[in-house]
This record gives C-alpha cells, structure tokens and sequence, in this order.
C-alpha cells in the first residue's frame, strides 16, 4: 500500500517550479518574435504600468508618512532625528520601495494578468489564435512580460519619491525637523549606485518574477470559471512568496 | 520522413491527389474510443460536408486536421504534408492557409469586430491601412454586418457572432475553410446567404471547403459529398442524394432522426434503473 | 484610432514620469547631489585623528553646508591626515585664521568638518591651509575618560582635544 504514489505537496511543487522555469526559457525565446507585437507590448505597460500608478503613488505616500512618524520617534531616543532623512531613504530604495511595489504589483497587475490570460484560454482565444498561426506566446505572453519588466523599477521609482515626499512632509511640515538637516545628511550618506540602483536592480527582478507567475498561472490555468479563480489567488501567494525569498537572496549577494 | 500514401482510402471511390488525406487514425480521450482507424480522402476544390451525432467527434476531427491534437495513431496528410509530424513553424504555415470557424466562434474579446476580422491580415501581411479597411469591410458586407464593424463581441446576439468569425474565417482568402457548425443560430434569410457565400467562395476562389454541420437540408443544398462519422468510423459516404435515400441502418435513423438504430442517442452509461436506484425495487 | 494614439501618449507619459523619478532620486536624494555644486576652491587641514570622517563628507559653517570633503590621506613623514576640504565658491569670505574641527552629528551620527569662523581681515584663497584645527572625538576615548577616569585616559583626551600636537602618531580606530 504504502508504495502507492502519494500525492505529495513537495513534488508538486518542485514539478511546478520547473514547469515554470521551461515557460520562462519559452517566453525569452518568443522575445523577437514579440517585438513584430511592438504595439501591443505598448499597450500592456499602459495596463500594467501606468494604470497602477494610482495605487502606488497613494501607497508610496503613505508609507513615507509612516516612516517619518515611526523613524522619528525612534531616533529621538537616540537624539538622531537629524538621520530622519538617511534612514527614511535608505529602508525605502534598499527593501521597502523595491518589495512593496512588487507585493501591490502582484495584487493590482498580476491578478488581472492572470485573469485576462486565462480567460483567454477558457474561452478558446488562445486555440483561435494559434489556427491564424499567431504564436500567443509572443502575442499575448511576452508583451506583458516585457511590459512587467519595464513598468516595475519605474513604479518603484515612483513610490520610493512619493515616500520621500511623505517622510519630508511628516518630519520637516509637521514634527518640525529642520529642512537643511534632512537633506543634507541624506545627501551625505546615500550613494547612487549601491542604494538607488541596486534598488533599481532589485525591482527589474520583482519584475520579471512577479509577471513570469501571473502569466505562466493564467497559460496554464484550467478553463473553467473555478480554475480561473484558483489560478487568481495562486499568482498572489507565489508572487509575494517569491519575492521576498528573492529579496533575502539578492540583498545577501548584492549589497 | 515518410510519403504521403497514394492508395485510395478502402471503400472510397479513388479521389485523385485530395487535399487530405487521413490514414489508420485512432484517438482515445479520457478512455473513449473517438476514431478507430479511420481512412478518408477530402478532394481539393469541392464542398465535402461531415455529419454525424453529437459527440461522435466531428470536431475533433478538424482539430487533428489543423494539428491542435495530435492522435494516437495514423497519418493526417493536408497538402503534402503530414500535420503530425510538423515542427511548430511549418505548421503555422501551413495554418496561414487554413480558415477555421471554431465551433463557439472563439472571438477575441477585447477587440471589435472590425479588429476581429482584420486580426488575421494584421498579422501576417504588412497592408496599408486602406486595403486592410477595404478587405475587412468587404467580408463584413458579404455576411452582413458592415454596419456593426465597430461594436465589440459582447454587443453581438449569437447569430452575429457566428457571422463575424465566419468573415475572420475567410478574410485571407485561404486554400482550405473549415466550418464548424456554421448555420447555428442563424434565421433563415442570414441562412440562405451563408449558404450562398459558401459555395460562392468555394467556386470563384477554388478553395476546398469541409462543412461540419448538422441541418440535412441546408446541407444538401452546397455539399458535393457527404461522409456521415458514427461510432468511431465511418458510416457512410456519398453524394447528398445517394446518402439520403437511406439505403444503410445508420443513414436511415440519422436522416430521419429516430431515436432506435444503431446510433444511440444516450452518451454512454450505466444502466438507467440501476443509476436511479430502482434495479430491486421492481422485483 | 485617436483612443490608441491616447494610450501610446499615456504610455509615453509615463514612462518619462518614471524615469524622471528615477532621475529625481538619483540626483537630488543622494551624494551625486554634493557634486553638482559648481565652482569651488580647496583648503587643506591636518588633523590627528579624523575618526570615521568619509570622502564627501560636508564641511559646515554654523551647521549649513558650504563643502564637502575631497580627499582624505595619511602624510607619510609626519604621519597625520591631510584633509583636502572643497569649498563652494559662494562661500569665498571665510577669514585665514579660522579653525577647522571634526564633529559628529549628534551621538552616532556621521562625522563632519565644521569650520570656526576667525576675525582675520584676510581671507583663504585656494590651496591655504587651514593651520587651527582639532581632531575628531573618539567615543572609545571618551568612554574610557569618564569610566576609568584615570589620569592617563584624562590627559590623552586632553591632547586631543588640544588639538596640533603632531608628534604623536594618530590612533587609528
Ligand atoms: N479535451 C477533451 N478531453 C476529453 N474528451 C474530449 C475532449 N474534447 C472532446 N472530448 C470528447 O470527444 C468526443 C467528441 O467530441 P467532439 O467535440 O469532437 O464532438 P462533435 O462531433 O463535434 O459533437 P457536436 O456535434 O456536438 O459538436 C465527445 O464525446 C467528448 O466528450
Ligand atoms: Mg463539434
């Protein structure tokens, strides 16, 4: 009895990571083929990018504020608050900026992503266009990776300003910190290559992660109106599963 | 790689160098049988119509044609080529020349109508905007719908649906249409037109044409040869008429819709009293 | 057709948003900001000990940013750090007898050299040197000064604070 294969959460899941990996290798291999579709790929960084930008200004604002009102009070056990700006700017373009971003990404685009592309597939868009000999993969799945990997550093960009904003707004407007103190020491302990670009780095992979999910849940996705939700929720868990353990991994090797 | 046989399928009258040609196919989805080692030659430039019960995989059939599905055995030759055995380009291809009607239309939902039909030439050929507009409203006009070149999908009633992905289906000019249920939902004045257009396609342009379809009498009107599917084989083939003389048991009940012959009308089941519950209570 | 034009310019839009936030961030956020000050002159400064005093480091009258610091390196006959201090052009009326001093922001915060002014009618031109200055404070020093409180803690962080006693070789943390 007990050789009876069990179905087993491990190799399932191990089997869906390596499917995943094959989709990947296929949808790069589609790239040039996709680039014929450069209008379409225009049109998904406007679905996926611009139309996200409400959501991760508001967010970016907020936890700007946040930081300012946490950060401050912490350092002025200290008698740091002059370090309110440094500190402010450098959880939000190492960690904060990049890995928010990526989680409300996942929630905003990556769900519709996988939505639209596996209703495409419920209701046989995907088979019609592959018998007009259109390859979905690079008609429908790589604009939208492309588009996902464009679109993630430049809303992180826009979130990390907005936080900005926000901490200044807190720290200097409101708790009175002075607006000399903030910049400069911010200014002075910043370098843009090892916290603003790798930051930048960090989020071209959410990037790539977080849309590889979306779009490999909804390719696959049963056809039915069950499946398509099933699909939904899986690209929220993996996506934010996966780049978090991406973030530890890269902030261990890369900064 | 192999060549395309050139013995006439067993039973068939010999059809000269057909379009199609399909050899010892057999395909079992989920433990069904579908097709057991079905041989069957589509000629070029005719209307061939398939019939056959619901069920009895008629669609399937063109998906192994268009080489959606690969089947268990056999050969599927379509112009020289055996679909089975073709790379992904040179299958893509050989679907550049192939319209397909998909049984539920299958239409891209995001795009209008005009969009639709023009998908297909946008895709592949590089036309100015001015010869893609007059081609796409030139098939809108033949099924009708030139005026509605701006709605989107789910403005559409069923019967305009059909009709669009019928106007996408032809919009290249292909060599090949296959028309899967292409009468459903249609009123008789939008019938007749169809059924017009479809011979008149086939005539002027000397395309071939595979007509899956189940209204005998519209049917019978365009098609040149009929084979009847039943029973993972086939039942019978012949020309409208012959076949609806009903010489054999299978076009005798199909033809005049009896629910007893040998076509059964029930998917198969286990037995009805036993599944109601009701085999020992009668005893 | 005027509905894809409209997303191809928002697409457009915001794009450029993206990359001119990037830009933002990159420039106005971080050290790259310190070298986008125009003109500017140097000064040089000895000091004992500089601490943990970093290249770009600001130079600060009366706490406001005039500087930054441009270059760091040990002197190796007399074996004391040579700062190289790049004053904004702006700030051309700094008297030649004026101190230099390395500060710490607050307790833990970074290092800074904050410049006293003097009374001297003449002023620094480039390349003078800054001849009063005093070393960083080494909290390790400090610490130990007013736990230990022997006199030998006493007096070491004396002569620290005293400033040009080049004889002795900086303790290097
Ligand atoms: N993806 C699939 N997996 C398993 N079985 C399938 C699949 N698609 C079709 N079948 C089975 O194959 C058989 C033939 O289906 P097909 O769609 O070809 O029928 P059809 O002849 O086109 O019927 P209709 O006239 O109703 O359109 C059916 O019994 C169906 O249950
Ligand atoms: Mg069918």
């Amino acid at each position: 009895m007990s050789t009876v294969r069990k179905p087993s959460y491990l190799v399932d899941g191990i089997a869906q990571v390596g499917a995943c990996g094959l989709f990947l290798l296929q949808i790069l291999a589609a790239i040039p083929s996709s680039l014929r579709h450069i209008k379409e790929t225009i049109r998904q960084v406007w679905f996926v990018g611009a139309m996200s930008l409400t959501i991760i200004m508001t967010c970016g604002l907020f936890v700007g504020m946040v930081l300012g009102l946490q950060l401050y009070y912490v350092l002025s056990i200290f008698g740091g608050t002059a370090a309110l700006g440094t500190v402010v700017s450098l959880s939000l373009y190492r960690e904060l900026g990049p890995v928010v971003t990526a989680l409300l990404f996942a929630g905003r685009a990556g769900t519709s992503i996988t939505a639209e592309i596996g209703l495409m597939r419920a209701t046989d868009q995907i088979s019609a266009m592959e018998m007009m000999a259109v390859d979905p993969l690079a008609y429908v799945v790589a604009p939208r990776f492309i588009a996902g990997v464009i679109a993630m550093p430049l809303l992180a960009c826009v979130f990390n300003a907005l936080g900005i904003f926000g901490a200044h707004l807190v720290g200097v407007s409101w708790l009175g910190l002075d607006n000399g103190t903030f910049w400069s020491n911010m200014t002075s302990s910043v370098d843009v290559w090892k916290d603003v670009i790798n930051g930048v780095w960090k989020s071209v992979a959410f990037g790539a992660v977080c849309t590889l999910i979306a779009t490999f849940q909804g390719y696959t996705t049963a056809p039915t109106s069950e499946g398509v939700a099933y699909a939904t929720t899986r690209t929220v868990v993996f996506s934010s599963i996966a780049t978090l353990a991406l973030d530890f991994v890269m902030t261990a090797f890369l900064m | 790689m192999s060549t395309e046989p050139q013995a006439p399928a067993a039973g068939n009258a010999p059809t000269p160098n057909p379009l199609i040609r399909i050899r010892g196919l057999s395909t079992v989805l989920n433990g069904k049988t579908i097709f057991d080692k079905v041989d069957l030659d589509i000629p070029r430039g005719k209307i061939t119509a398939i019939m056959g019960p619901s069920g009895t995989g008629k669609t399937t059939l063109m998906r192994h044609i268009t080489g959606q599905l690969a089947p268990d055995a056999g050969e599927v030759w379509v112009d020289g080529q055996n679909v089975v055995k073709l790379d992904r380009a040179k299958l893509f291809a050989l679907r550049e020349k192939i319209g397909y009607l998909f049984q539920n239309s299958a239409l891209l939902t995001d795009y209008s109508v005009f969009e639709n039909v023009a998908f297909p030439l946008r895709q592949h050929l590089d036309l100015p905007e001015v010869l893609v507009r007059n081609l796409v409203l030139t098939k809108l006009q033949a099924v009708g719908l030139r005026g509605a070149a701006e709605l989107t999908p789910h403005e559409l009633s069923g019967g305009m649906i059909r009709r669009v992905a019928l106007a996408r289906a032809i919009v290249r000019d292909p060599m090949l249409i296959i028309y899967d249920e292409p009468f459903v939902g249609l009123d008789p004045i939008a019938l007749n037109q169809i059924l017009k257009l479809i011979r008149v396609l086939n005539d002027t342009l000397g395309i071939t044409s595979i007509l899956v379809a189940h209204e005998l009498a519209a049917v019978r009107l365009i098609a040149d040869s009929i084979f009847l599917i039943a029973g993972g084989k086939i039942a019978a083939h012949g020309t409208p008429d012959e076949l609806a003389r009903g010489e054999t048991p299978w076009t005798k009940q199909f033809f005049t819709g009896a629910a007893d012959g040998p076509v059964p009308f029930q998917y198969p089941a286990p037995d009805y009293a036993t599944q109601l519950g009701l085999a020992g209570a009668g005893a | 057709m005027a509905q894809r034009q409209s997303f191809q310019i928002g697409t457009g839009l915001f794009i450029l948003l993206g990359f001119a936030a990037l830009a933002y961030l990159a420039t106005q956020t971080t050290s790259v900001a310190n070298f986008s000050q125009g003109d500017s002159y140097d000064l040089k400064a000895r000091f004992t000990n500089v601490g943990q005093l970093k290249l770009r480091a600001p130079v600060k009258i009366a706490g406001v940013r005039i500087g930054s610091v441009a270059n760091v390196v040990l002197e190796p006959d007399k074996l004391d750090a040579l700062v190289t201090l790049s004053i904004d052009k702006r700030f051309s009326k700094i008297p030649d007898d004026s101190a230099a001093a390395v500060f710490t922001s607050g307790l833990l915060g970074d290092q800074y050299v904050a410049i006293q002014p003097g009374g001297s009618p003449d002023m620094f031109k480039n390349g003078d040197e800054v001849i009063l200055t005093q070393s960083s404070m080494q909290l390790e020093e400090l610490i130990g000064k007013y736990l230990v409180g022997s006199g030998d803690a006493a007096k070491n962080a004396g002569d620290k604070a005293a400033g040009a006693d080049k004889d002795k070789p900086p303790a290097k943390p």
